[in-house]
């Protein structure tokens, strides 16, 4: 089912002029009306009548989020205040938080890439579905509100939090689809657990979910607890939120939507595009916004892009699952980790639940790295023994797939911090 | 012929068995043999209890991993060489032994012993048959 076919399976010589269109467009604006952009331009040699193909988009500068730092808040906004209408923010970690400027055709054109993200998931008019986004200057709950009220459907805003409140909500409203983060998504199976609620007596059909990357393993966790299909979502708030990518029943890769943004795939070290199929960092270029354009917007996520015509009709690129963020790479010893490796590896013993927590630290010289695994009612047995197997499984899991050597912590169930928004997965204790 | 027995995964960290008992306290359930096994990181406590399915359901209430296992109650006399007349059976049949302890709870003049083995139905079996008395959870209660 698509919300907007026109577009979404628009042909791709045709879908290739109408980006280098828009693309000269936004070239046009931010260099008139972004003076850090004009003067990267310059300081590159180059002027908005030197785009000329899509090619060219390689002459120009990259954008980063020490830019969006930089000109806080408003200094990269390519329209006036009076034009803006909306002001978001990213969950900045360090310092001040990136602050996003929308304007009423953003907010629009908002609404129509989720709007296509929830029909991907066979939203429709009369769709039940349950945002368990956070609402507020996070982008999630907003996002998808708009996304589903295009469409027409039931909208429940519970956002985040209170999860038996929202498994009640779930079960007498007749949720058929769930939006939220994977991480969040485990603790509403945990909670349904402990209300003792089969999934059979809900009417969920599909989760969209996203936010924080997630293993095709924990897929299939969701989709076998939940009885639905889990759907992954792309999204920055740099670029505008949630609804720049999004799997479709496929499950082969995430279309990003072409008519909206330029992707492009580069070595986060020589900063040289890469190939179709190549693993590197995605960076996008928007092409149809007003509030806050980004040119060539690194965005530190890894993936790979796949132009292969998808089976579901859309003609716009796929990007692989996501495989982890370039800041949320662990370099132990030399070797580039990713939590969702660690993931992968716990979940193919089997036994593990899906909560687990990274240790790094650095003793005599040393990177070490640990794992804390909680010991679910399966995993748990009588003999000492039997645990200690346990743990070498997982070892030698991680071992075979990573090559490096952890250790594994067992501890009791609930230890591990629940998320109700991004899960943190990793502590980095080393001192550099 | 078995006995249920109870084993709870605690981290091995100071006030972890407190919280347990604490559990078992408020339950009103009585302990009539335990054993904590250790390892740096974790440990096992197990134990006999007289309400074993609320004990069960109380822990897990209380989130700690809990499961519950066959073992054997043995009888033996309390005098040297008691323990050993049991081993030995076990020894002559060839069944290895996983871990065993001893009840709190005496019977009179004889030990009680509980026995985790490789082969459970097989070592009632021979151990009957050489006269060794073995307790069900009911025995053990009315003690």
């Amino acid at each position: 089912m698509h919300w907007n076919k026109t577009r979404e399976c628009m042909d791709r010589y045709e879908l290739r002029s109408y980006q280098l269109a828009k693309l000269k467009e936004t070239v046009e604006r931010v260099y008139h009306n972004v003076p850090s952009y004009r003067q990267k331009m310059q300081e590159k040699g180059v002027i908005p009548e030197d785009i000329n193909s899509l090619d060219d988009l390689k002459r120009l500068p990259f954008t980063t989020k020490q830019d969006l730092r930089d000109n806080y808040p408003y200094n990269m906004f390519a329209a006036p205040l009076e034009e803006i209408i909306r002001i978001h923010a990213s969950s900045g970690t360090t310092g001040k938080p990136t602050v996003v400027g929308y304007t009423r055709r953003d907010i629009a054109n908002w609404a129509e890439l989720m709007a296509r993200c929830i029909t991907m998931a066979g939203g429709r008019r009369d769709s039940v579905v349950q945002i368990a986004y956070g609402y507020g200057l996070f982008t999630g709950g907003l996002g998808f509100h708009y996304g589903a009220e295009k469409i027409g459907a039931v909208v429940v805003p519970t956002s985040g939090g209170n999860t038996r409140r929202q498994v009640m909500l779930m079960r007498d409203l007749g949720t058929e689809i769930l939006a939220c983060t994977p991480s969040y998504a485990l603790c509403i199976i945990e909670t349904l657990e402990e209300m003792d609620i089969k999934p059979e007596e809900l009417k969920l059909k599909a989760g969209i979910f996203g936010a924080e990357p997630w293993s095709e393993k924990m897929r299939g966790e969701l989709e076998e607890k939940l009885k639905i299909k889990a759907l992954d979502i792309y999204g920055l708030s740099e670029v505008i939120g949630p609804g720049v990518a999004c799997e479709c029943m496929e499950q082969q890769g995430l279309h990003i939507f072409e008519d909206f943004f330029i992707p492009e795939i580069i070595d986060p070290v020589t900063e040289e595009p890469l190939p179709e199929g190549e693993k590197g960092e995605l960076v996008i270029t928007t092409i149809d916004k007003e509030g806050l354009p980004v040119i060539r917007y690194r965005t530190r996520d890894i993936t790979s892009i796949s132009y292969e015509p998808c089976p579901c009709g859309r003609t716009h690129a796929r990007i692989h699952k996501l495989l982890g963020r370039t800041d949320d790479m662990l370099i132990i010893r030399g070797v580039n980790v990713f939590p969702s490796q660690i993931e992968s590896a716990l979940m193919a013993v089997g036994e593990a639940e899906p909560h687990y927590l990274i240790i790094v630290d650095r003793v005599n010289n040393l990177d070490t790295l640990e794992v804390w695994v909680e010991v679910s009612e399966q995993l748990f047995a009588d003999e000492i023994r039997k645990l200690e197997e346990v743990k070498k499984k997982i070892e030698t899991e991680i071992y075979t797939t990573l090559g490096i050597n952890v250790k594994v912590k067992l501890v009791e169930p609930h230890t591990i911090e629940r998320s109700e928004g991004k899960a943190k997965r990793v502590i980095d204790k080393r001192k550099m | 012929m078995f006995v249920k027995q109870i084993s709870v995964f605690l981290e091995n960290k100071p006030g972890k068995l407190y919280q347990v008992t604490e559990v078992l306290k408020e339950h009103n359930i009585d302990i009539s043999a335990i054993s904590v096994a250790d390892t740096t990181e974790f440990g096992i406590v197990r134990m006999i209890v007289d309400k074993p399915e609320l004990a069960v359901e109380a822990i897990k209430a209380a989130k700690f991993p809990v499961s519950t296992t066959d073992v054997l109650a043995v009888e033996v006399s309390d005098t040297p060489g008691g323990l050993n007349t049991a081993l030995k059976v076990l020894h002559d049949a060839n069944i290895s032994i996983e871990y065993l302890y001893s009840f709190i709870k005496r019977n009179g003049d004889k030990a009680l012993i509980l026995f985790r083995v490789e082969d459970p139905t097989k070592a009632v079996e021979i151990l009957k048959a050489e006269g060794i008395k073995l307790y069900t959870n009911e025995e053990i209660n009315s003690l």
